[in-house]
């Protein structure tokens, strides 16, 4: 692979990647704030 | 008789006589970095053993990097095998408070678009003539990472690893210097005003305890190949999150983590021996290391107007500069830069929520970077 390809690639699929695996996580901690909710009581512990 | 004096008085000068032009040199970069640690207080922990590290393997006929060199000894165990940044990493784990970030999941964006100058970096570094994997290692210098620079560049490029890690530590410290006149210059003054209101606390225990395992599995099965990276600042979050390790939390944020700097740092400053260190190669590393944080901070800062514009004006792109993994220095920077322009405005907290999205990014990004190297076929 010559090192054109090479560097095209790492920039789509690699900043692709990096951004669709943080959005996927983000959406996944949406998720759990809204599964296990914050209660009143955590605030003292 | 003489002869035998002679010989044992050649025992006592052969030092000076075997002195490379560089070995001087390289004494005065390492008394340098001591300078920098002990008098200007730059990340002292590490550069202050770097530095020593490189005035030591640059006495001549020491041999201390030679086989059974109490240095080499140290570097086989813990560079050559990739151990010592992952304990690092449990320590950063252990001492990490996600909270800010769970507060405001979409931030994850952020930590992702400050790490677009690594692959930036990359295909510049491709274009100046660096082969593949000493363009994945230099890139990886935009990760801001101390620990991801050193784990992926003593596995693919060991070669430039004294330059890189010197570079990544380097200019993590100089962040406070490198970002602020690029996050004026890409942002406008009612921009910088932005208020984002406060952080409310208002995340539950179970989802700071689920967030490690999640980032885990999920993270594991996309990039496999960085798994030991973000694997191991997981398992030290997990730790602290779940609280009932507290001694095995402690010992990983302290004792663990000051035992293993000394060791890297000391390790990485035997790797800047003159012979291989002062060549040309070393200086574009250098530079190519100093565009890869810029570009990051450009990304970040960009991104965040994005966000802005998405959100309707509720996201200050200031916060874009943070999504870097330098923490806590770049959501101090966000910080004070914010409230030169509104005194009442605190992003503190949002920012550090960006930072540690950063800190998570940073490791993704390598992890990315391994895992389509992998599947290309190239590691």
């Amino acid at each position: 692979m010559d090192n054109w390809t090479f560097g095209i690639t790492m920039i789509i699929v690699g900043m692709g990647g990096t951004i669709l695996t943080m959005w996927l996580l983000s959406l996944l901690m949406g998720l759990l704030r809204k599964l296990f909710p914050y209660k009143k009581e955590e605030a003292g512990k | 008789m003489l002869d035998a004096i002679g010989n044992g008085l050649y025992g006592l000068i052969a030092g000076f006589t075997n002195l490379h032009w560089s070995n001087p040199i390289m004494i005065g970069v390492g008394g340098l970095l001591l300078y920098l640690a002990i008098k200007k207080d730059i990340e002292p922990l590490l550069l202050l053993p770097i530095g020593f590290g490189c005035i030591l393997v640059n006495v001549p006929l020491a041999g201390l990097m030679e086989e059974e060199g109490f240095l080499k000894t140290i570097y086989d165990a813990g560079i050559a095998t990739e151990l010592f940044p992952l304990f690092i990493f449990i320590g950063i784990g252990a001492m990490t408070d996600f909270g800010p970030l769970l507060e405001n999941p979409r931030i994850f964006l952020l930590g992702a678009a400050g790490q677009f100058g690594i692959f930036l970096t990359l295909a510049l570094a491709l274009a100046l003539g660096f082969s593949k994997l000493d363009a994945v290692a230099i890139g990886v210098i935009g990760a801001c990472d101390g620990p991801t620079a050193i784990y992926v560049s003593s596995k693919y490029a060991p070669h430039l690893l004294s330059a890189v890690s010197v570079a990544a530590y380097s200019y993590m410290s100089l962040v406070p210097i490198i970002q602020p006149p690029i996050m004026r210059f890409l942002t406008t003054e009612e921009e910088r005003k932005i208020n984002m209101g406060t952080v409310k606390r208002s995340v539950s225990k179970t989802t700071k305890i689920l967030f490690p395992l999640v980032v885990t599995v999920i993270g594991g099965l996309i990039a496999p190949k960085g798994l030991p990276l973000f694997g191991t600042i997981m398992l030290g979050n997990l730790m602290r999150e779940s609280g009932v390790v507290s001694r095995l939390t402690k010992a990983s944020e302290n004792e663990i983590a000051n035992i293993v700097t000394l060791l890297l740092g000391i390790s990485i400053g035997a790797t800047m021996d003159g012979r291989n260190f002062l060549t040309p190669q070393t200086l574009m590393v250098l530079c190519l290391g100093f565009i890869a944080i810029c570009l990051d901070t450009v990304c970040g800062v960009m991104f965040g107007k994005l966000l802005k514009v998405i959100t309707g004006g509720k996201i200050n792109p200031l916060i874009g500069a943070a999504g870097i993994s330098a923490y806590p220095m770049a959501a101090r920077v966000v910080q004070r830069e914010g409230q030169k322009y509104n005194p009442k405005n605190f992003l503190l907290m949002h920012a550090m929520g960006a930072n540690t999205g950063g800190q998570v990014g940073s490791v993704m990004a390598a992890a990315v970077m391994l895992s389509v190297l992998k599947g290309m076929g190239i590691i």
